[in-house]
């Protein structure tokens, strides 16, 4: 009896890991229908500062949330941009927030002084807190509305008519 | 005099001796390599090539040439990459069955084991092992075990 309720737990087991394997497709398919949902939250540590900060920190802005790391060459491409935004949509109630991933911490900052980036940056050291927003690859970037929810997402390099077209709707929406 | 000195020199030979055995060896890059994942690959580090394995094998030669342990190397990757970095299972979801699995199987192992042990020592019930003839075969064995005890062959022919 104990040998057939133990092979059974190992079928569950396998069964849930193959099921639990496939990639979540539910913000793009959102997107896709014109909806919203929540995105995800999670305090993390501030890049190169005391403390810790989440996405909720910025409730009642725009945030333009951007997963990337100092190793992929597309996201270092996309920093001058991202800080260009920054100074257009900082005096408007809107963001860039970085979140730095499966990198090395020193070697972040020293792009994030090269570029002199004047939005914050989290830490999110292994991943899991991009894992949470299905990423493929790097960078990723995510627009989120001023109440906390997914409007827009670019799964690659962002550049200068993609955010032209996403960020001015959402800024000139109330809070 | 020479007797004290002699036992000094031994004490600070043994103090010595002591003390390389409490030193850990160098850290090498191939021996903390293959305990360490390449994160975004999701191989082990030795395996990989990509840009974020090269970043964690040049902070990896840094911190060897700072004198630092393989194990206080471990701990500064966990510390900047999570213990993801190290190349052991999830202790969740799928990754659980690594730690599972072998401890079910060594679980059946010793139950099969001892249930094995138990069979073989148990004695044989009585009239298990001398399963009963049907009445012709018992009918004929009497009859030549009389004329095997009488030292005469029985009309079915000789007895072996």
């Amino acid at each position: 009896m104990a040998v057939i309720a133990a092979a059974a737990a190992l079928v569950v087991l396998l069964a849930y890991g193959v099921a639990s394997q496939g990639r979540d497709t539910s913000i793009d398919e959102a997107i896709s229908r014109g909806e919203r949902i929540e995105a995800p939250d999670e305090s993390l540590p501030v890049l190169g500062g005391p403390g810790e900060s989440s996405l909720a920190d910025y409730r009642g802005e725009v945030v333009v949330l951007n997963f990337w790391a100092s190793w992929c060459p597309p996201c270092i491409d996309e920093l001058p941009l991202l800080e260009r935004t920054q100074r257009r949509i900082e005096s408007r109630g809107g963001t860039v927030l970085g979140v730095n991933y499966k990198d090395l911490p020193e070697d972040a900052l020293e792009f994030s002084r090269r570029f002199r980036l004047s939005y914050p940056n989290l830490r999110d050291r292994d991943g899991e807190y991009a894992e949470e927003f299905a990423t493929l690859g790097f960078p990723e970037t995510f627009v989120v509305d001023r109440r906390g929810r997914i409007a827009a997402s670019r799964r690659g390099p962002v550049d200068q008519s993609w955010l032209d077209n996403t960020l001015p709707p959402l800024l000139a929406e109330g809070a | 005099m020479r007797t004290a000195l002699a036992l000094a020199a031994a004490a600070l030979a043994l103090a010595s001796g002591g003390a390389a055995w409490a030193a850990e060896p160098r850290a090498s890059l191939p021996d903390i390599e293959d305990e360490v994942m390449c994160l975004e690959c999701g191989t082990a580090l030795n395996l990989s090539n990509a840009p974020v394995a090269e970043r964690e094998r040049a902070f990896i030669r840094r911190e060897i040439k700072r004198g630092r342990t393989k194990e206080q190397i471990k701990d500064a990757l966990v510390d900047r990459f999570g213990p993801a970095v190290l190349a052991l299972p999830d202790d969740e979801g799928f990754g659980l069955a690594a730690y599972l699995v072998p401890i079910v199987v060594a679980l059946l192992a010793a139950a099969g084991v001892v249930i094995a042990a138990r069979r073989w020592r148990r004695p044989p019930r009585p009239g298990a092992a001398t399963p009963s003839l049907d009445p012709s075969d018992e009918h004929r064995l009497e009859r030549e075990l009389r004329a095997y005890d009488r030292g005469l062959p029985s009309h079915d022919g000789p007895p072996g």
